[in-house]
């Protein structure tokens, strides 16, 4: 590590002895900036330099909103910039100028640092707030018991009215069948890593699990239309999709299994092994068990995310505005191509509708999540 | 891991019957696992081999560069296709993406591992995940009617102010469905995967090197500075990197916020460009036997471009895990 910027701006103790009670007269609550200095006012020796009140960001911050509204009220534009802009600058500006006269170089760059990672964080609840509340607040406006139990069978495009009831029981179906597919290759893949994986074949297997995490989840969709479609193995189905979507949800159980089975301790198989308990009766009897709330949470977080994959779904089931319970003929519908099939119709009801299915699409995936974390609180492995 | 200890012990304690038995379990159970790791190498090497086979009829048939040319009409005749603007605006759309989303990325993986209180660090890593449980096609729909408006008058400004710089220059005084656009999006899509995987690297960071920088009297972002980031640049880089690869192959939210146009445009405020995984989704219904060919073999261009991606990510921080000292 490399601390020679470390002697920079901090004023050495022995710099000036008699300036210490000058300082900490001047400020009324010295150092209470710094947690790690709390006890640095009862301290002849004044071993910290001077530090900004705590009060004084929180001024300045005031200070910068009410610059900010004063833009907003008198109009005046600085370079075209927003007043909340011109306020965020301002705090910036002013808290960096009064830490470095005060405090000096160093912390002004600190005080600027954390400023902008609180920042950052902030920035990032900003659309994730702004999605849910728009998605809720214009989906619930076409909720009704009407929108859960019909299809969009015979509904013009300008009317309002029609339902998910198709898409909603093609999703499940599609989902279903992802999971009934990824599920035991998953964990079964997961386990091979775990229990037995070795050498060069477990390492390729370990990279590519990770590498196909990241395959576009269109490539999943033309993989199933060319090997299985083109091939006449299979029509545009809902069956077609469950195996795209099976693809993309692979890697993210086999990850989650494998990282589940490498936290069961080694004193549990070693015990069992050492009873003489055979080695996939260990693994079926006591590994699997002890992991599978874990296991069971990372199924449903992959489900979760493979139930809003609309791109691969475009490509092997078409759209479909009628109830097609049969997964293995005719396309079928679901709730993520229900919403593109409403958007490209482009009119206000059948926009209406688009939010209407992605706020029942959202709420699909906020259980799915919610039970996730759930179902890992109440099955969770208890202390013996 | 004792893997045979207990064949021994049954062998000399037990009848034949019930040491075969086990014998025969743990075969078994080990060609059903071992089959099951096979099955993701075997995907893998098939998504490959399917996609090469169906496209090459249609790179065969195309009468043009495939590389070079910026047209798409493979169904014409004769047809003329190529992927020079695709990727163009593949990679131009998930560049500014990266721009905007890894220094935020860093920033929230630095406040979770760092400066919030430690009782609430998982429940605000897991805020920040559920932005990845929010399905593409609801960021399109998002995007389309409710960020847009907000993002007109940012590009208005920055042509205005910046646009002596060509990128931000717009000749067509149109401000919709920009590259600039589809580029913001994408940073929110990609955001928490940069978050997620570099803050996994932060927290890795040995406690010792931390504390040692603060008590030396480092202030917070010295520590940082000179504690975490050397230690964890390799695991930076690859969240960038997977950050990339996922922008790269979105789909739906690009088919909906960007308006198709097959022409080579830097000006990020301009409506127009394109990507490989959107032009699928939209031209896919209308395409002929030629048509999904030549669609196949631009996914198949955008596969291998997302496999060297992520696995020099993954070559990246395997690599970390060796040569550092930390555990």
């Amino acid at each position: 590590m490399d601390l020679s910027g470390l002697r920079g701006g901090a004023p050495v103790p022995d710099d000036r002895p008699q300036s210490t009670p000058v300082t900490s007269s001047e400020a009324p609550s010295p150092n209470a900036g710094s947690r790690r200095n709390r006890d640095d006012a009862a301290d002849p020796l004044h071993l910290t330099g001077n530090r900004l009140p705590r009060w004084v960001p929180w001024a300045i911050a005031v200070g910068s909103i009410i610059l900010g509204l004063l833009v907003q009220v008198t109009g005046i534009t600085v370079v075209g910039v927003a007043p909340g802009c011109v306020a965020a600058f301002a705090f910036l500006q002013v808290q960096t100028a009064t830490s470095w006269t005060v405090e000096g170089r160093r912390h002004a760059t600190d005080r600027l640092a954390t400023t902008l990672i609180y920042t950052t964080f902030v920035l990032a609840l900003v659309p994730l707030l702004w999605i849910l509340i728009t998605v809720i607040a214009k989906g619930l406006s076409v909720f009704s018991p009407e929108f859960f139990t019909s299809t969009m069978r015979n509904v013009n495009p300008r009317a309002e009215g029609g339902g998910i009831a198709h898409a909603f029981l093609g999703t499940l179906e599609q989902v279903g069948i992802a999971a009934l597919i990824a599920v035991p290759i998953g964990v079964l893949a997961a386990i091979y890593l775990v229990e037995f994986g070795k050498g060069k074949f477990a390492y390729w297997i370990s990279f590519f699990v990770d590498v196909m995490t990241g395959i576009p989840s269109i490539v999943a969709g033309l993989f199933i239309y060319t090997a299985l479609i083109l091939t006449g193995v299979l029509e545009q189905s809902g069956l077609a999709a469950g195996l795209a979507l099976a693809i993309l949800m692979l890697p993210v159980i086999v990850r989650a299994t494998e990282e589940m089975l490498r936290i069961v301790p080694n004193e549990l198989r070693e015990g069992a092994l050492a009873l003489g308990v055979p080695k996939w009766k260990v693994i079926l009897r006591i590994v699997i068990p002890t992991a599978i709330s874990g296991i069971i949470t990372g199924v449903m977080l992959a489900v979760a995310r493979v139930a809003g994959e609309t791109a691969p779904l475009l490509l092997v089931t078409f759209l479909a505005q009628d109830m097609n319970p049969n997964p293995v003929s005719g396309s079928q519908a679901s709730l993520p191509t229900f919403v593109w099939d409403q958007i490209s119709r482009g009119t206000p009801a059948s926009v209406d509708r688009a939010w209407g299915g992605a706020l029942a699409l959202i709420l699909f995936v906020l259980v799915m999540y919610a039970g996730a974390r759930i179902i890992a609180k109440i099955y969770a492995p208890k202390a013996r | 891991m004792a893997t045979t200890s207990h064949e021994p012990t049954t062998n000399r304690a037990d009848p034949e019957g019930i040491a075969a038995a086990v014998r025969r379990g743990d075969r078994t159970f080990l060609g059903l696992s071992t089959s099951a790791g096979l099955m993701v190498l075997v995907v893998m090497a098939a998504i490959a081999i399917f996609l090469i086979w169906k496209a090459i009829p249609s790179i065969q048939a195309d009468s043009a560069n495939f590389f070079t040319e910026g047209q798409w009409l493979p169904d014409s005749d004769p047809p003329v296709f190529g992927i020079s603007v695709l990727l163009f605006g593949t990679l131009w759309t998930s560049i500014i993406a990266l721009i905007i989303a890894v220094p935020i990325g860093y920033g929230i993986a630095l406040f979770i591992a760092f400066y919030a209180q430690r009782r609430l660090a998982s429940t605000l890593a897991f805020i920040v995940d559920l932005l990845a449980a929010v399905p593409s096609i609801i960021f399109g729909l998002w995007g389309l009617y409710n960020f847009m408006p907000y993002v007109v008058p940012f590009s208005q400004w920055l042509s205005e102010y910046l646009g002596f710089i060509p990128i931000f220059a717009n000749s067509q005084e149109l401000w919709t469905k920009s590259i600039l656009m589809a580029g913001l999006v994408l940073a929110i899509m990609i955001l928490p995967t940069v978050s997620a995987i570099s803050r996994e690297v932060f927290v890795q960071v040995p406690r010792m090197h931390v504390e040692a920088a603060l008590a030396l009297g480092a202030t917070r972002w010295e520590m940082i500075r000179m504690a975490v980031f050397p230690f964890s640049r390799p695991g930076m880089i690859s969240a960038a990197m997977l950050g990339l690869g996922r922008a790269l192959g979105e789909t739906i939210a690009v088919a909906l916020i960007l308006s198709a146009a097959f022409e080579i445009n830097w000006a990020i405020t301009e409506p127009g460009g394109n990507s490989f995984a959107a032009n699928i989704a939209l031209k896919w219904g209308e395409a002929g036997d030629v048509g999904r060919s030549a669609l196949i073999a631009s996914g198949l261009v955008l596969f291998f471009i997302t496999l060297i991606v992520n696995m020099s990510a993954r070559w990246v921080i395997a690599r970390r895990k060796e040569f550092s000292g930390a555990n």
